[in-house]
């Protein structure tokens, strides 16, 4: 019955496209470029996500060269999660992260994709195939992503242990998260995870309060202290969460955090306000607190990054021109325009190659070479980011990306460690 | 948080259905359905937008759920969990605390404001401009109003900056912001009008010749108010309180905002839950707090019984 429903409210909205595509002129399509096909051209997908890849600017531009409309919905993490199980028929392509998707995929809401089917999968880079940036690198700890990439047969929904034909999410964005400071509050140089724990920052310090993303910077700190060492931090034992949450609620019966936060804007305001002048933080806001003339650096520690990263899946639903409507898709947001747009925001594109034609070679030298700018560096908006001179804070791609100490985890413990992630919130 | 204040309207609401049934029999002889008729469309509303989401709140808070899937099932755990974790009974003993402290507040606020609206402004004009003044800030939202006390309260905001302007401190107040104190300061900001409210719209129907006989027979200020003023106001207290205390008990955006994320709320505690996709937990986490809300409108009712005295 669903599915009957969800047909009839497709066709009327195709009706309604088409109308409004006979409206338009039949002139402006042949602007269009002719690779697209343009049986899909009417098609509307709709995408949700979490926010930090569901950018207009990418649904005007894919208008532009697809002709396809996207419908985009940016939601929190949980929101994503609950969505994506709970409503599956409410969506086309799901933007979401690793993590989530080792949640959501074995529920069976999302169809896993042909890479045959996928045009730029061959250039993707390795850390999504293989989990190794370099032939060298060793594999991170936590939900990484190769881990949760691929499912063995078109209908299974169980993870495949190797690189299979069939892909459960294209790639797109990703990143090395690390402690945002306040370099001219802070006083002192700050080089470990460990820092976070400082005394000397008791009451200027918070956590993000998203128990899957905060219990792994919590780990990172602990870890860098001394408290605990870890098995696999992405996967911890019911002993090492009490241990993980008991540091944490001791901090806090000290007084040490200031906040905890649970969305971008609120940590923003806390490192502007000065209310905090060290915690998690996330790439992009670290420039939006800079942009508000404050200083702000996206501090490099010894131990490593806690990474991320995020990738488009297809809704079970999809068949039919709609289905060859989102391969199109994704296929054009690999395609390097998109790719070049997340690497001037700070994020990385899973398909360099493609992303790098797009770029000015400054830009390029500047945000994945870890070179000095040669020029002042905008943002994908056009609003200054950094002055000529300036160089990313960590450095290169290889740098950043090759030392990620852990992923963003789904743990097999993790309701126990929600559950305990509320006793210290309540604490 | 947005179904407390409709249980909250329909408890005050109750009162009204006897005086229904009268008119019922009274109209018995010309068309019996006709007052059934006329209470049909409040029965519709009523029974599917409160009554039928309660009943499946309480069935699913009943349910199981494995791996982010709802079981239908009939097992106590979710209740027995709530029970038995420490955060419940820590969590409720926090938004116990928030509701006497803001209820006693908004209490002695929305009471003197009232009592000074009702009895000192002689002018009939003057009592209503003054009265929409106190309404004014209620144009903007509640989420706006409580913001707004963010870069007031900070450690570097107005209020701190002001103090170590004028040299009475010379740190800044940390407790001001992210604290219970400014949880509980933006409660009584947001809430202290549903207290005065019903307290002047009480006070103004109290026969003025009372007070005056209270004054003939030897009674001072002080006397009149407890004795005549306080007894005949009960009513509005008594459904101020029943708003108030529905309204914090069931908040969870004020609790986390002004606390910085630091402090649980009932509220708070099955917000994260149905995030977690743990609905049946949350389900019976609701029915608790209902029942705990409704014990509480209850025990209200019981000491001071609208009906008699409105």
């Amino acid at each position: 019955m669903d599915c009957k429903s969800g047909l009839t409210r497709r066709g009327v909205l195709k009706g309604a496209a088409a109308a409004g595509g006979a409206l338009a002129g039949s002139g402006a399509i042949t602007g269009f470029p002719t690779i697209w096909a343009q049986n899909i051209k009417n098609i509307t997908l709709r995408q949700f996500g979490t926010g930090v890849s569901n950018l207009n600017a990418v649904a005007e531009k894919c208008k532009a060269d697809t002709g396809i409309t996207l419908q985009m919905t940016a939601l929190d993490s949980d929101a994503v999660t609950q969505r994506a199980i709970t409503q599956p028929n409410s969506y086309d392509i799901a933007d979401i992260e690793y993590w989530i998707c080792k949640k959501v995929f074995p529920r069976g809401v999302l169809q896993p994709m042909d890479t045959k089917r996928l045009k730029y999968f061959d250039k993707v880079v390795p850390i999504f195939i293989t989990g190794k940036l370099t032939p060298e690198s060793t594999i991170a700890q936590g939900t990484a992503p190769h881990t949760v990439g691929f499912v063995e047969s078109q209908t299974a929904t169980k993870f495949a242990k190797a690189p299979t034909r069939w892909f459960t999410m294209m790639p797109t964005i990703y990143n090395a998260d690390t402690l945002g400071i306040r370099p001219d509050l802070v006083g002192r140089s700050i080089t470990s995870w460990r820092d976070l724990a400082d005394p000397a920052f008791k009451g200027r310090a918070s956590i993000l309060n998203i128990p899957s993303i905060g219990i792994m910077d919590a780990a990172m700190m602990c870890e860098a202290a001394g408290v605990i060492k870890y098995g696999d931090k992405g996967n911890m034992t019911r002993a090492e969460i009490d241990t993980t949450i008991a540091k944490l609620i001791e901090l806090k019966k000290q007084g040490h955090w200031r906040a905890f936060w649970k969305t971008f804007d609120e940590s923003v305001n806390l490192m502007v306000s000065g209310e905090v002048v060290i915690q998690s933080m996330w790439s992009p806001a670290v420039a939006a607190v800079r942009s508000k003339g404050v200083k702000c650096v996206y501090q490099p520690l010894k131990e490593g990054y806690r990474a991320w990263g995020g990738g488009l899946g297809l809704a079970k639903h999809l068949k039919g021109l709609e289905l060859d409507a989102a391969y199109e898709y994704i296929n054009w947001y690999t395609s390097g325009w998109v790719g070049a747009y997340l690497n001037r925001q700070g994020y990385y594109s899973a398909v360099l190659e493609t992303a790098k034609q797009y770029m000015q070679p400054y830009e390029w030298a500047f945000w994945m070479e870890g070179k000095p700018a040669e020029k002042d560096i905008l943002s994908p908006e056009g609003k200054l980011m950094e002055k000529a001179g300036a160089v990313r804070d960590g450095g290169s791609f290889y740098e950043r990306m090759g030392h990620v100490a852990c992923w963003n985890a789904v743990m097999d413990q993790d309701k126990y460690m929600v559950q305990k992630w509320n006793e210290f919130i309540a604490a | 948080m947005s179904s407390l204040p409709r249980d909250a309207v329909s408890a005050v609401a109750l009162p009204a259905a006897p005086a229904g049934a009268v008119g019922a029999r009274a109209s018995r002889e010309p068309g019996r359905l006709l007052p059934y008729l006329q209470s049909l469309p409040l029965w519709l509303v009523m029974g599917g937008f409160l009554l039928l989401p309660i009943a499946a709140i309480v069935v699913v808070s009943f349910w199981d759920d494995q791996d982010y899937a709802l079981v239908p099932a009939f097992i106590f755990d979710n209740y027995r969990d709530a029970f038995s974790s420490s955060v419940t009974w820590s969590t409720y003993l926090s938004t116990l605390r928030y509701t006497a402290i803001v209820w006693a507040a908004t209490l002695a606020i929305g009471f003197t404001a009232a009592y000074y609206l009702a009895f000192h402004v002689r002018s009939m004009l003057w009592q209503m401009v003054l009265f929409q003044i106190c309404a004014i800030p209620f144009l903007t939202s509640n989420v706006i109003r409580m913001i707004s006390w963010i870069p007031f309260l900070g450690r570097n905001g107005l209020l701190n900056r002001a103090l170590i302007g004028l040299g009475l401190t010379d740190h800044p107040f940390e407790f001001l912001l992210f604290s219970p104190f400014a949880v509980c300061l933006a409660f009584v900001h947001l809430y202290t009008l549903f207290m005065m409210v019903p307290i002047f719209n009480t006070m103004m129907r109290i026969d003025r010749s009372l007070i005056e006989a209270a004054r003939d027979g030897g009674a001072g200020p002080v006397a009149v108010l407890r004795h005549v003023v306080v007894p005949l106001s009960l009513p509005g207290i008594a459904i101020g309180t029943i708003f108030v205390v529905t309204l914090v008990m069931g908040d969870f955006v004020t609790v986390q905002m002004m606390s910085g994320g630091q402090s649980a709320s009932v509220g708070l505690l099955m917000k994260n839950q149905i995030s977690l996709l743990q609905y049946p937990s949350a389900a019976a986490q609701a029915v608790v707090l209902l029942l705990t809300v409704l014990l509480m409108v209850w025990a209200i009712l019981r000491v001071v019984d609208i009906r008699k005295e409105l």
